[in-house]
């Protein structure tokens, strides 16, 4: 896995978690998605309420509960805009 | 003489009480600041984000929502006041004030009844004493504002803009507005702050200037419109809350200034009594001196005499 995913994921007051990820799974209102690298350019508001998961290169995830949410998809990698994010525990999430 | 001295020495004394209160307060405004340009900072990713995917929609879709159109006639327009809710800031509220007054009396002028929206205990203390109608206030918030604040506020400004004035809606309990001002305090430095008024709706997209020649096609989850249906509004609160966080900054700004000089001010007066205690004394010693230096004169004299 050559390429890898630039994640940003910024909630109104501070920037909640940038890095670099493997994928990005959302569900926006249209339903749930996953961004792998190299994704067409994609604007989507997310569900309510969504959690938002972000597969990290060593085979972990870290997964937040976003409320009022954005995604956006471009060349230079995923950005998440989040009125509220809150981390949810690793248990919760699977 | 003695009376003199007592009196100076409890100005003296009250002096340096005043003192330790305004250095103190000087210090709590300092860490402050340094709080709220964090915060400022903090905020600026999200701001970042939402302007460049805003940018991005309306380079794609068709700008015609009602929140980014300048409406055909204005009859009203709101103004949305940002001020402090403690004084002991130097002029911070009452230059605020002015600039606000200095809007509404433009808006008069081209025909518009302005409608005021005020944050800040300051401001809301100022229209009441002068009997003027406050459409709407928020107080509490003004040193730390949190974005749940501005959302707040957002919510109840872009439903009065909504409206609109068309058929006019006052019936329904909202009065609309046409247009929206903010009217902030821009923290530049430590040193100046200016107040300024700017116009948040209908809404200019500030456009970065595009490196590359064509925008990337992007795909949209739902549709662009009721994209930008959602983002607008979350937009407004993001301008909304920058301009509290940068007012909180100013504010913090302000009160250190005053506060120094306030310091300054009683450093100078108690040197100042000081030294009129101490010459007071002196001139009490020196009297004293001369008395009984007569005193004695005046005996060695008639005892000569004798």
């Amino acid at each position: 896995m050559a390429q890898q995913l630039h994640v940003e994921l910024v909630a109104v007051e501070e920037r909640v978690w940038s890095g670099e990820a493997e994928m990005v799974v959302a569900r926006t209102t249209e339903g749930e998605l996953g961004v792998l690298p190299g994704h067409a350019p994609l604007l989507g508001q997310l569900a309510e309420p969504g959690q938002v998961r972000i597969k990290l290169p060593g085979g972990e995830q870290v997964s937040y509960e976003v409320a009022g949410g954005f995604l956006s998809v471009s060349s230079e990698g995923v950005t998440v805009l989040a009125e509220s994010a809150t981390p949810v525990s690793a248990a919760q999430s699977r | 003489m003695a009376a003199q001295v007592r009196v100076l020495r409890q100005r003296i004394r009250s002096a340096k009480g005043m003192k330790k209160i305004t250095k103190a307060m000087e210090l709590v405004a300092t860490s402050r600041i340094a709080k709220a340009q964090a915060r400022v900072e903090a905020s600026l990713p999200y701001a970042r984000a939402i302007t460049g995917v805003l940018t991005a929609l309306a380079s794609n879709a068709r700008i015609d929502h009602p929140l980014l159109t300048p409406r055909e006639r204005v009859r009203r327009a709101g103004v949305l006041l940002v001020t402090a809710d403690r004084g002991l800031a130097g002029g911070y509220s009452s230059n605020a004030i002015k600039t606000a007054e200095s809007l509404i009396a433009r808006l008069r002028a081209d025909g518009k009844e302005p409608v005021l929206y005020v944050i800040g205990r300051k401001g809301v203390g100022f229209f009441r004493f002068r009997d003027r109608p406050i459409e709407a206030n928020w107080t509490g918030f003004s040193e730390q504002p949190t974005f749940a604040d501005a959302r707040e506020v957002g919510d109840t400004l872009i439903k009065a803009f909504s409206a609109g004035t068309e058929g006019d809606t006052e019936a329904a309990g909202v009065a609309g507005v046409d247009e929206l001002h903010i009217v902030y305090t821009e923290f530049h430095s430590l040193m100046t702050q200016t107040p300024v008024a700017r116009i948040i709706g209908p809404m200019q997209v500030e456009d970065r200037p595009r490196s590359e020649g064509v925008l990337p096609a992007y795909e949209f989850e739902p549709e662009a419109e009721a994209l930008l249906d959602a983002l607008l509004p979350k937009y407004i609160n993001t301008r909304i809350y920058a301009a509290l966080l940068e007012s909180a900054a100013s504010e913090s700004a302000a009160r250190r200034r005053a506060m120094k000089s306030a310091t300054d001010n009683a450093e100078e007066m108690i040197e100042k009594y000081t030294r009129e205690m101490n010459s007071a004394r002196q001139a009490g010693i020196t009297q004293e001196i001369s008395e009984i230096v007569g005193g004695a004169n005046a005996l060695a004299a008639s005892g000569s005499e004798v």
